[in-house]
């Protein structure tokens, strides 16, 4: 006699905003779909609509409205004031904490990765592998970046000069369409090591990635509304996102060449700082680029004075 | 003793109190201070104003003889020039004072009997001040019966530098009264005191302590009186008078040798303090060799050519 | 004495002499190393603001020039960007000689076209100019160790547009850094202060620069509008308002154009009950008054702690009543001429507001000349963050007044703005400026000081004040392909 095939059961993705996870305020969602292989996703795009494709369905993300990315940037400005004066050696110790929780999780994002992407169980654990190291280099960065970035200028006349890199403030990030884990990753981390605070938009076709990132994000010490992934249209959420006289930032990888300058024409507004799409191979060395992106320098002057020599005195 | 102003009576009543009150006068910043006063100095001071400016500076100068081999010869050559600066042009002012040690304060007296310019002395034991209260006192008294129109006294560095606020006050305090009726200058020798926020609190110690003139510095040291040293004395006896109604004067002393030194001050004065001490009773310069730089200038002026040092006396 | 002892130390007129600058009747484009006509033949004039007097009549340039300068620089970029960083160095170091040997020839100039005093043009902007390009120099060879990675690009074809309140010194901003990295430059001054890059385009030539590298074409708007929208450049960099650096990034929308912006402002500086105040009194005058108050790093909205505000603002009415308004190339002249009639009209509108919603104005006693565009020294108390003249920038000599009792009362207001390019600090207390500096939203933080400037010291804004760095290590990322 053989026992009953246990019923799995399913997990409901949900978005992650100021540290919790709601449904779309939309009350809507859209179906996921498995993707067949690399070359097939990458063809057929990011404006796919539900059951277009006609790939397996894999889970409903949430539809994300207008309100939701509202809400997602009042949390997002919450967060920044806390996360942007935490010691760069703290943010590095809570990045490198969220490399220590995926690796805990590999698994999951091996399957989660393969089925979003269409990748072997190899290829979806080198992109997971990447992921994860991709934690730790920026979590390297954060008490490094000021040292590289600023620094002393040695002006004409008897005064300290300093320049400091700080964060920009509320950075919304249009996530890459393809690469739905390693890309997040790649464009998130940089952000916040920073002390940015983010308003992430998954990739459109495939967010289940990006939904569950945010299950480790919460978990990682990774204080509420530093981080905050909608899924969705991206059109739809990017608009009043790039629009929000509260964000400063915005990066456009996400979108295609049409919406990408719709959206910096939109950002203007408020001239935020925008960085354009552009090709990108998420498997090479970052470089510095995005850490620099969302950066601002600030430029201290104070007098000094001399020790009393020739009639100064102090 | 002379009362203290009852404005000063909480501030001057402990060494603590004092030193609360001096220290709780606004800080300095050294390169604002010092930018302020370059700034000033690039004022350009042409034609009229500039004649104006040579005899104003003429009439402020305390013309000075401070040396052990100071003779009542020199003494008496150097007062013969106070009185009539330029032989050669007779619309010349004359200085302000002649300022000699107190030995030679009888010989000047005599030698400027009947003009209006006043003997100057300096006095307990310039210019180290190294003496005790008792040899101040007659050093000044002996100054004054001598003659002496102005006392030129020095504080007691030491006592300033080491927190003896009161000290230094009470002090100062002894000297005025000790000079009666002649006009108080106190030296602080700033370029000991070496910070301006020392600066500003013994300008405003001196001026609590009924000094008539703050003054910079004997010319014995290395650092004398500089534009920017001169500027924050200068906002000191502005903001004395705003707050007490008592006009103080200001003595820049030693290293002003030249005319366009001596013009940058005045631009000091007018633009910080204001017309009031444009005066010799507010405002001197302690000084010899200027003399003989302005009288140059001042020829310049009236025949159009540069003048030269033969045409202007070395005493 | 013979004197009046009573009467004041009256400064007598001392001009600089106006004999040192010959400015000719007409200026051309300079296009290609040559001067030449607008394709259309149309001309501007252009006026001294002090006087109202007709300096010199200028091309100007139309959509047909912009496209012809942008074509001479591209031409130009292929040969100037493959010299050796060495090469482009001893240019740069030639300009900043030439500047140096003619700089009391360009302060004349700038202070006939611009208005501003001759003090300043003297004092400041040359100076700076000059060290700009000489700073930029040294950089042209050095370009792998500026952290861009070991052989980072020029991006092409540069275009350029400047205001008028330092026309010179922008433009040196603009073109020093440009031509270190290997860029060539199309720039259009400002219509009301045109002359002093067109002798600069002498000094180019003079400085035996390749034709095409350095193209100046004066114009209006429309010039500029021409140059930022030509599908040949390849980066835009501009300074002016905010208005029109939101328009310049919607038009850039969607192309590979490199934009960097340098945009209004609304400077706090803040004044704590500790400050060295007649430092403070200086550091304030000198934050709103410099170049009457046309300064887009202005300290324009004065936050005071209560405690010392009627002390201050004694000290401060006092200190600009001192202030000596007049004849520009007099020496001792502190303030100077309004730029235009229409800034003047501006400054007037905001000041009749700031009296309109309730604020207290406060005029320095000065005569105003008969001719040309003044307005002199102005303060209002009694200001709040709700009032017009706390929020929107003036650009004019007219300092706003409010009040704060806490650090993080500070802290709120300084931030409480869509700009945030400059903000003062004021205390004895260094814990106290770093904690303030650390908490402005702003590029530029003077503690006690206020407007000093330095071409190692990165300039510019956060928040609607634009964004990028001009000046030092972090310039060179504009007009680099980084």
């Amino acid at each position: 006699m053989s026992e009953p095939t246990r019923l799995s059961v399913f997990k409901t993705y949900k978005l992650y905003v100021g540290g919790r996870f709601p449904r779309s305020e939309s009350g809507r969602v859209y179906e996921v779909t498995r993707a067949t292989s690399a070359a097939g996703a990458a063809a057929k795009g990011k404006s796919r609509s539900k059951g277009e494709g006609g790939g397996e369905w894999l889970a409903n993300a949430p539809l994300s409205s207008r309100k939701d990315a509202r809400d997602a940037v009042v949390a997002a400005r919450k967060a920044f004031g806390g996360w942007s004066g935490a010691t760069a050696y703290n943010r590095g110790q809570v990045l490198y904490r969220v490399a220590e929780m995926l690796q805990g999780r590999r698994e999951q994002f091996v399957r989660e990765v393969a089925d979003a992407e269409g990748l072997s169980r190899s290829g979806a654990g080198a992109v997971v592998d990447a992921a994860i190291d991709r934690w730790v280099w920026y979590a390297g960065w954060t008490d490094k970046i000021g040292q590289i970035a600023g620094g002393a200028n040695p002006v004409a006349g008897p005064y300290l000069n300093l320049s400091t890199p700080e964060p920009t403030g509320v950075v919304t990030v249009l996530a890459p369409q393809e690469s739905s884990f390693l890309g997040l990753v790649s464009v998130i981390a940089p952000a916040i090591a920073t002390g940015n605070t983010v308003v992430a938009v998954a990739s459109e076709r495939a967010p289940l990635p990006a939904l569950s990132l945010g299950e480790v994000l919460a978990t990682s010490d990774v204080p509420g509304g530093v981080v905050n992934i909608l899924s969705g249209r991206t059109a739809e959420i990017a608009a009043p996102l790039a629009a929000h006289q509260d964000v400063n930032a915005i990066d456009l990888t996400g979108a295609a060449a049409q919406l990408a300058a719709e959206l910096e024409v939109a950002a203007a507004d408020n001239l935020k700082r925008v960085l354009r799409p552009r090709a990108e191979d998420w498997t090479a060395d970052p470089g510095t680029d995005r850490l620099t992106a969302f950066l601002e320098t600030k430029t201290v002057w104070h007098p000094t004075g001399s020790l009393g020599a020739s009639g100064s005195a102090y | 003793m002379p009362t203290t102003a009852p404005a000063f009576a909480d501030a001057t009543s402990s060494d603590s109190a004092l030193r609360r009150f001096l220290h709780g006068l606004p800080g300095v910043d050294p390169v604002g201070l010092e930018a302020r006063a370059a700034s000033l100095g690039t004022r350009s001071i042409k034609a009229t104003a500039k004649a104006y400016a040579i005899d104003l500076a003429i009439s402020m100068i305390d013309l000075t003889t401070l040396e052990g081999a100071d003779t009542p010869g020199k003494v008496r050559a150097l007062a013969a020039k106070a009185v009539h600066p330029d032989p050669t042009d007779r619309t010349t002012p004359a200085t302000a004072a002649v300022c000699v040690y107190p030995d030679m304060a009888a010989t000047a007296r005599a030698a400027l009997a009947g003009t209006d310019v006043k003997v100057a002395s300096v006095a307990t034991a310039f210019p180290a001040g190294r003496a005790a209260l008792d040899v101040k006192l007659a050093d000044t008294r002996d100054a004054v019966e001598a003659g002496a129109d102005e006392i030129d006294m020095v504080i007691d560095r030491g006592a300033f530098l080491a927190g003896g606020y009161l000290k230094v006050f009470e002090e100062i305090r002894a000297v005025k009264e000790a000079s009666g009726p002649a006009r108080l200058k106190v030296i602080f020798e700033t370029g000991e005191l070496s910070t301006y926020d020392n600066i500003r609190r013994a300008s405003w110690l001196g001026m609590m302590a009924g000094a008539d003139f703050i003054k910079t510095s004997t010319g014995k040291v290395a650092v004398n009186a500089t534009p920017a040293s001169t500027l924050l004395m200068l906002e000191a006896v502005r903001d004395f008078r705003a707050q007490t109604g008592v006009q103080v004067g200001v003595k820049p002393a030693g290293g002003i040798r030249t005319s366009k030194d001596a013009v940058k001050f005045l631009v000091l004065v007018n633009e910080t303090a204001g017309r009031d001490w444009l005066d010799n009773h507010w405002f001197r310069f302690g000084a010899s060799s200027l003399l003989n730089d302005l009288l140059m200038q001042r020829q310049k002026l009236a025949t159009g050519r540069y003048s030269g040092p033969d045409y202007v006396t070395v005493d | 004495m013979t004197m009046d002892k009573l009467s004041a130390f009256e400064y007598a007129p001392a001009p600089e002499s106006r004999s040192v600058v010959d400015i000719a009747p007409s200026y051309g484009l300079f296009i290609d190393g040559e001067f030449t006509d607008a394709a259309d033949g149309r001309v501007f004039k252009t006026v001294s603001p002090s006087t109202e007097e007709v300096l010199s009549e200028v091309a100007r340039a139309g959509a047909e020039d912009i496209d012809r300068a942008v074509g001479a620089a591209r031409r130009a970029f292929a040969t100037w960007s493959a010299l050796p960083g060495s090469e482009r160095a001893k240019y740069l170091f030639r300009i900043a000689r030439i500047i140096q040997e003619r700089s009391r020839e360009f302060a004349v100039l700038e202070t006939l076209d611009n208005g501003k005093p001759i003090r300043e043009t003297r004092d400041a902007d040359l100076p700076l100019v000059a060290a700009h390009f000489f700073y930029y120099a040294g950089w042209a060879d050095k370009l792998g160790h500026a952290g861009y990675g070991p052989d980072p690009r020029p991006l092409g074809v540069a275009g350029q547009v400047i205001p008028w309140n330092f026309p010179l010194l922008m433009l040196a901003w603009k073109i020093a850094p440009a031509l270190a990295t290997g860029n060539t430059v199309v720039l259009k001054p400002a219509e009301t202060t045109p002359l002093s890059a067109l002798f600069f385009a002498d000094v180019c030539r003079r400085a035996g620069l390749p034709k095409g590298v350095v193209n100046i074409v004066p114009g209006y708007g429309d010039a500029g509008a021409a140059l930022v929208a030509h599908p040949d450049v390849n980066k835009v960099a501009f300074t002016g308002s905010t208005a029109v650096g939101k328009a310049i990034a919607r038009e850039v929308a969607g192309t590979d154009k490199k934009l960097t912006l340098e945009l209004g402002g609304k400077g706090a500086n803040i004044v704590f009950d500790d400050a060295p105040l007649d430092q403070a009194v200086e550091g304030i005058v000198g934050g709103i008054f410099f170049n009457q108050g046309q300064v887009c790093c202005a300290g324009s909205r004065l936050l005071v702690q209560e405690s010392v505000h009627d002390e201050l603002l004694d000290a401060l009415k006092r200190r600009l009543s001192t202030l000596r308004l007049g004849d520009p190339l007099d020496k001792n002249t502190d303030i100077g001429a309004i730029n235009s009639a229409e800034q003047l009209a501006r400054i007037t509108a905001l000041a009749e507001t700031g009296e309109a919603e309730g604020a207290e104005r406060w005029t320095a006693p000065c005569a105003l000349p008969s001719a040309g565009y003044w307005f002199a020294p102005t303060l209002f108390t009694h200001v709040t963050q709700a009032h017009t003249i706390a929020r929107e920038e003036i650009f004019g000599p007219v300092l706003s007044v409010l009040t704060f009792r806490t650090p993080d009362e500070a802290v709120a207001k300084a931030n409480n703005s869509q700009y945030g390019l400059s903000a003062g600090i004021w205390t004895e207390k260094g814990s106290r400026i770093l904690a303030v500096a650390g908490k402005l939203r702003a590029g530029v933080v003077w503690a006690n000081t206020f407007n000093k400037f330095d071409p190692a010291s990165p300039f510019g804004g956060y928040k609607e004040s634009g964004f990028g760095r001009e000046g030092g290590r972090h310039g060179l990322e504009a007009y680099l392909d980084v």
